[in-house]
C-alpha cells in the first residue's frame, strides 16, 4: 500500500460520489424516512415495564443495518463498473496495489456512511427520542464499523458477478440471511441449535449484539468490544480474500 | 543498443482458440512502432502480452529488460485500452489528475496531457458528456500522463478528425524524438506510413515486420496497402507449396 496513491483513490471515489447528487439524497434522507415509519408503526404498541420500548429496541438496530445493506449495494454495483467499464483492468496496470483500491472504498463509502448514520442518529435520537444506556458515540462507531462491513463484502461478492442483475441478487443471498437470523426477529438464544450456529457465523449477528449491548449498558461492555473485534476481523478477512479475487492477468 | 520490447515465440490461446501463434519480434526504443493487422487479428493480445496482462500459453515477452507484467514495470509502462477507460462520472481534468497522482504526478501534467490531446476546452466537463472521439482522447491523456517510457496505445486514432489525427500522430512523434518508444495499433493502412517501423500481423502470426519503406521495397510496390497483399498472398503461397511439398514425401 502507498498513502498517496490510496488518498488518491479515496479521493476520487468521493469525488464520483459528489457528482452524483440523487444518490447523495437517497444515502442521507432514505434511512430518516425509514425510521419515521417505524416510529409510528410503534406509536401505540404498549411497552412492558422495565424493557426498551419497540420502538427504541428496533430502532437501534436499524441504526447499524442501514448502513451495512446499503453501503454492500453501493459497493457492489461499483466494483461491478469498474470491472465492465475496463478501468479496474487499467487500474491494475498502474503502480497502484490492490489494497489501495480495497482501502480506498472502503474509506470512502465508511465516511459517506459516517454522514448517513449521525443524520439517522439525530432523527432517532432528538426527533423521535431513542434511549440508549451508553453513548451515541459508541452507537455512531459501530454504524460506521458496519457499514465497513457491508463494503468489505460487496468487495468481495463482486468478484462474483458478471453483470448488475447478478450483483442484485447478492443482497438476498449475502445480507437477507444475516439480517433474519441477527437476534433482530427472534432472539438468538430462542432459536434452534442450528440456526443459532448460522448466526454465530454471522458477521452481522456481532455488530447487532453490540449496538445491543451500547443500548442496554451505560459503559463499554467486554463483550461489545469482543463482538466489536469481530467483525473487525471479518472485515479484514473479507478484504485479504477480495484482494486474492483480483487478478493482474487474464485469459 | 536493447530494444524496448523483445517477443520470442509468444503463444497465447483464448477460449480454446490460438489466437497468437508463435510471434517473435523486436521493438526499438525512441520509435513508433505499428502494429497494423484487420480486427480479430490478435493486436490487442499481443498488446495486453506485452503489458503483462494476458495468460500466455507459450515463448517470452521481455519489457524494458524485464519479464512482462515485473511489478517494477508499472511505473514505465503506460497502456491505452482499446475501449476509453476512463470515470464518465468524472471531469476530464478529475479522471487525468486521479491516474497523474498514481504515478506520482501533480496538476501540472495532467493539464500538459489534456492540452496534449486537445482537450483543454472541455477539461471541466464530465467524461461521460463528450463525443465518443473526445472520450478515448481523455483516455489517453490518463495513459500519457505518467509519462512512462513504453506507451501501448491500441487504436487511439479510431474516430478522430482527420486534423486531430495529424495532430496526435506529430504528439506521438514528438514523444519518440524525446525518447519514449510507442507501440501503436491500427487497422487503417494509412497509419501505418506514419510509423517508423511496422509489424503487421494476421490470424495470429507476423507477416512483416520492417520499416514502411523496406516493406514498400520488399513487395516492389509504393502503396503500403497493396504491399501487404502482395506479403499475405505471397506467404500464402509458400505455406501451400510446402505443403504440397509435406504431402508429396508422406505419400
Amino acid at each position: 500500500m502507498n498513502p498517496r496513491i490510496l488518498a488518491a483513490t479515496t479521493g476520487r471515489i468521493l469525488r464520483q460520489l459528489r457528482h452524483d447528487r440523487r444518490t447523495i439524497a437517497l444515502l442521507v434522507v432514505v434511512p430518516a424516512v425509514l425510521l419515521t415509519l417505524v416510529y409510528f408503526m410503534y406509536a401505540d404498541q404498549p411497552t412492558p415495564p422495565g424493557q426498551p420500548s419497540t420502538f427504541d429496541r428496533i430502532a437501534l438496530v436499524m441504526l447499524g443495518i442501514f448502513p451495512f445493506v446499503i453501503m454492500f449495494l453501493v459497493t457492489s454495483i461499483a466494483m461491478l463498473r469498474e470491472r465492465t467499464s475496463g478501468t479496474l483492468e487499467r487500474l491494475l496496470t498502474t503502480p497502484l496495489g490492490k489494497l489501495d483500491l480495497l482501502f480506498g472504498y472502503g474509506i470512502a463509502f465508511g465516511l459517506a456512511a459516517a454522514v448517513q448514520a449521525a443524520v439517522a442518529a439525530a432523527v432517532a435520537y432528538w426527533i423521535f427520542d431513542l434511549e440508549t444506556a451508553g453513548s451515541i458515540g459508541l452507537v455512531l462507531g459501530i454504524a460506521v464499523l458496519d457499514a465497513v462491513l457491508g463494503v468489505a463484502l460487496g468487495l468481495l461478492c463482486s468478484a462474483f458477478a458478471r453483470t448488475e442483475f447478478q450483483a442484485v441478487q447478492f443482497l438476498p443471498v449475502v445480507v437477507v440471511p444475516q439480517l433474519l437470523l441477527c437476534g433482530l426477529f427472534v432472539a438468538r438464544d430462542q432459536m434452534a441449535g442450528w440456526l443459532q450456529a448460522l448466526s454465530d457465523a454471522f458477521p452481522l449477528s456481532y455488530a447487532i449484539e453490540a449496538l445491543q449491548e451500547v443500548g442496554a449498558h451505560a459503559e463499554p461492555t467486554g463483550r461489545m468490544w469482543r463482538d466489536v473485534t469481530v467483525v473487525f476481523g471479518a472485515v479484514v478477512l473479507a478484504l485479504v480474500l477480495a484482494a486474492a479475487t483480483l487478478r493482474r492477468r487474464s485469459g | 543498443m536493447d530494444d524496448a520490447i523483445a517477443v520470442r515465440d509468444l503463444v497465447v490461446d483464448r477460449g480454446g482458440r490460438r489466437v497468437l501463434d508463435g510471434i517473435s519480434c523486436r521493438v526499438p526504443r525512441g520509435a513508433v512502432t505499428g502494429l497494423l493487422g484487420p480486427s480479430g487479428s490478435g493486436k490487442t493480445t499481443f498488446m495486453r502480452a506485452v503489458v503483462g496482462v494476458q495468460v500466455v500459453s507459450g515463448g517470452t515477452v521481455t519489457v524494458l529488460g524485464q519479464p512482462a507484467g515485473t511489478p517494477s514495470l508499472r511505473h514505465r509502462v503506460g497502456y491505452l485500452t482499446q475501449a476509453p477507460s476512463v470515470y464518465a462520472d468524472l471531469t476530464v481534468r478529475e479522471n487525468a489528475r486521479y491516474f497523474a497522482a498514481l504515478y506520482g504526478r501533480g496538476r501540472v501534467e495532467a493539464d500538459r496531457a489534456i492540452s496534449d490531446v486537445g482537450l483543454a476546452e472541455a477539461a471541466g466537463q464530465l467524461v461521460g458528456t463528450l463525443s465518443g472521439g473526445q472520450r478515448s482522447r481523455a483516455s489517453l491523456a490518463c495513459a500519457l500522463v505518467g509519462e512512462p517510457e513504453l506507451v501501448i496505445l491500441d487504436e487511439p486514432t479510431v474516430g478522430q478528425d482527420p486534423v486531430l489525427r495529424a495532430d496526435l500522430w506529430a504528439r506521438f512523434h514528438a514523444m519518440a524524438a524525446a525518447g519514449t518508444t510507442l507501440l501503436v495499433s491500427s487497422h487503417v493502412m494509412d497509419e501505418a506510413a506514419r510509423c517508423d517501423q511496422l509489424l503487421l500481423i494476421r490470424q495470429g502470426r507476423l507477416i512483416a515486420d520492417d520499416s514502411p519503406a523496406a516493406i514498400r521495397t520488399a513487395a516492389g510496390v509504393d502503396d503500403l496497402d497493396e504491399a501487404f497483399l502482395r506479403l499475405i498472398r505471397a506467404g500464402e503461397a509458400a505455406s501451400t507449396s510446402t505443403d504440397a511439398t509435406a504431402a508429396r514425401e508422406t505419400a
